[in-house]
């Protein structure tokens, strides 16, 4: 057989794949939003909760992480509409992602909440801070400083966890590479082109949250 | 509207796809595990070149997302003119995929052995291949296990996103059966049950094995674990 790379067909469609890039992109920063927002909730409930909250959030994250993610986007895909919610498979991506992101931030953020001494804490309420304040400024300020290498690592691990939201027609990279393999038939050279997007991606959101940590927690040291 | 209900048959046929699932980690497991050594070795040997391959092949593995990988494998080697069965391509890809993982693993446990070691082997006349086999890797094992165990985790799940290349293994059998029966709960409910089964009793050991060698050592947030999800 005599095939060679040929990309000038699949690079008349980079703008069709550029507009998937944006897709995941949005999948992935609204359920890093809300995903943290989550782990944040979680861990102060697991930390400092009553008993029961914090059973419940604890067997949340064990059912979340050991569990497939695909799996995630199935059962919010197809059993949602059961109970009345019928969503675009976009929303239910999100939706999913953000549960399955919200378990990780939940156990990473209350690893960094248990680093805080208990003197600290004790020294803040002889300060007589509220426990808002104790809890914003010194519990969690400082968790996220101490886990923030392991949360960012997973933000990058959910940018790459996007490219498997296609199963439920949710639009993004992925699935656009594969309408273009379709039309085109040059599998390989599509899937290069995604997966060298997908590594400049990924190697810019890395430096981004490098630098991000870097401005966000300048007054360490 | 549904042409079946979910019953014992259907509960059964999620169940028993669950031998493909566990065949594919375990396929993953073992082929990463040996490629993660070799990568691991490569990743500390004297030659720069061979490091700075294997840190290439690490960084590309770990750049990119494992359906990509898998597509790639699936589809992309019809070029090659011969076009893999989807179990070949899913052994392929995860048996590469777990050696980078695995070799990132491995090396970090390995440089985690101090300095000296080396030093004092190559003192005893070791080469580089004696000194990681009888002095290094002996002492580093107990700093790879956790993670790995941990990584098993995450090789059991990502075996579900086999199934977008057409292999039948539990989430591919769970689409099956819910497309016929249409009862998401119980169909999803199932395949949940069976990952979990899989994934919980080593999760629990792992964070067991963290626990116990890390009796003792202090464990700088600085450098994350590896993780994955999928």
């Amino acid at each position: 057989m005599t095939t060679a790379l040929q990309f000038g067909p699949v690079l008349v469609h980079l703008d069709r794949l550029l507009w998937g890039l944006v897709q995941t992109l949005q999948y992935a920063v609204l359920s890093i939003l809300f995903g943290t927002m989550i782990g944040i909730l979680g861990a102060v409930g697991r930390g400092f909760g009553p008993r029961w909250l914090s059973a419940a959030i604890a067997a949340y994250v064990e059912l979340i992480r050991n569990t497939p993610l695909l799996i995630q986007l199935y059962i919010v895909f197809f059993s949602l509409p059961l109970i009345g919610f019928k969503f675009t498979p976009g929303t239910s991506a999100v939706i999913a992602l953000s549960i399955h992101l919200g378990a990780y931030a939940t156990e990473i953020l209350r690893a960094g909440v248990e680093s805080i001494p208990a003197g600290q804490i004790e020294a803040a309420k002889s300060l007589g801070l509220s426990s808002y304040r104790i809890i914003r400024h010194v519990v969690l300020v400082p968790a996220v400083r101490a886990v923030y290498p392991s949360l960012s690592a997973q933000f990058i691990l959910q940018l790459m966890g996007t490219s498997i939201v296609g199963a439920i027609a949710a639009e993004e990279l992925t699935a656009i590479a594969n309408n273009l393999v379709m039309q085109t038939f040059r599998s390989f050279e599509v899937y290069i082109l995604v997966a060298v997007i997908y590594f400049v991606v990924v190697q810019a959101a890395s430096l981004l949250l490098a630098g991000l940590g870097r401005l966000l927690f300048r007054w360490k040291q | 509207m549904s042409l079946r209900e979910f019953g014992p048959n259907e509960f059964w046929f999620i169940l028993m796809a669950a031998r493909w699932t566990i065949l594919l980690a375990l396929v993953a497991f073992v082929g990463g595990g040996v490629l993660g050594m070799v990568v691991a070795a490569i990743r500390v040997a004297p030659s720069k070149i061979l490091r700075w391959l294997a840190g290439a092949y690490i960084q590309f593995f770990m750049g990119t997302p494992l359906l990509i990988q898998l597509f790639m494998a699936y589809y992309g080697s019809s070029l090659l003119g011969y076009r893999p069965d989807p179990w070949t391509a899913a052994a392929l890809t995860f048996t590469l995929n777990g050696g980078a993982f695995f070799g990132e693993i491995f090396r970090g446990a390995i440089e985690a052995i101090p300095k000296g070691q080396w030093e004092a082997s190559t003192a005893l006349g070791f080469r580089f291949v004696r000194t990681l086999r009888l002095v290094i890797v002996p002492q580093a094992v107990r700093l790879m296990l956790p993670p790995t165990v941990g990584f098993m985790v995450q090789i059991v799940k990502s075996t579900s996103v086999a199934s977008l290349i057409g292999l039948t293994e539990v989430a591919r059998a769970s689409v099956q059966v819910n497309t016929v029966t249409f009862e998401p709960v119980w169909v999803f409910g199932t395949a949940s049950l069976i990952y979990f089964s899989l994934c919980w009793p080593l999760s629990l050991y792992a964070g067991y094995l963290e626990r116990r060698f890390s009796a003792g050592m202090v464990r700088t947030p600085e450098k994350p674990l590896i993780m994955t999800s999928a």
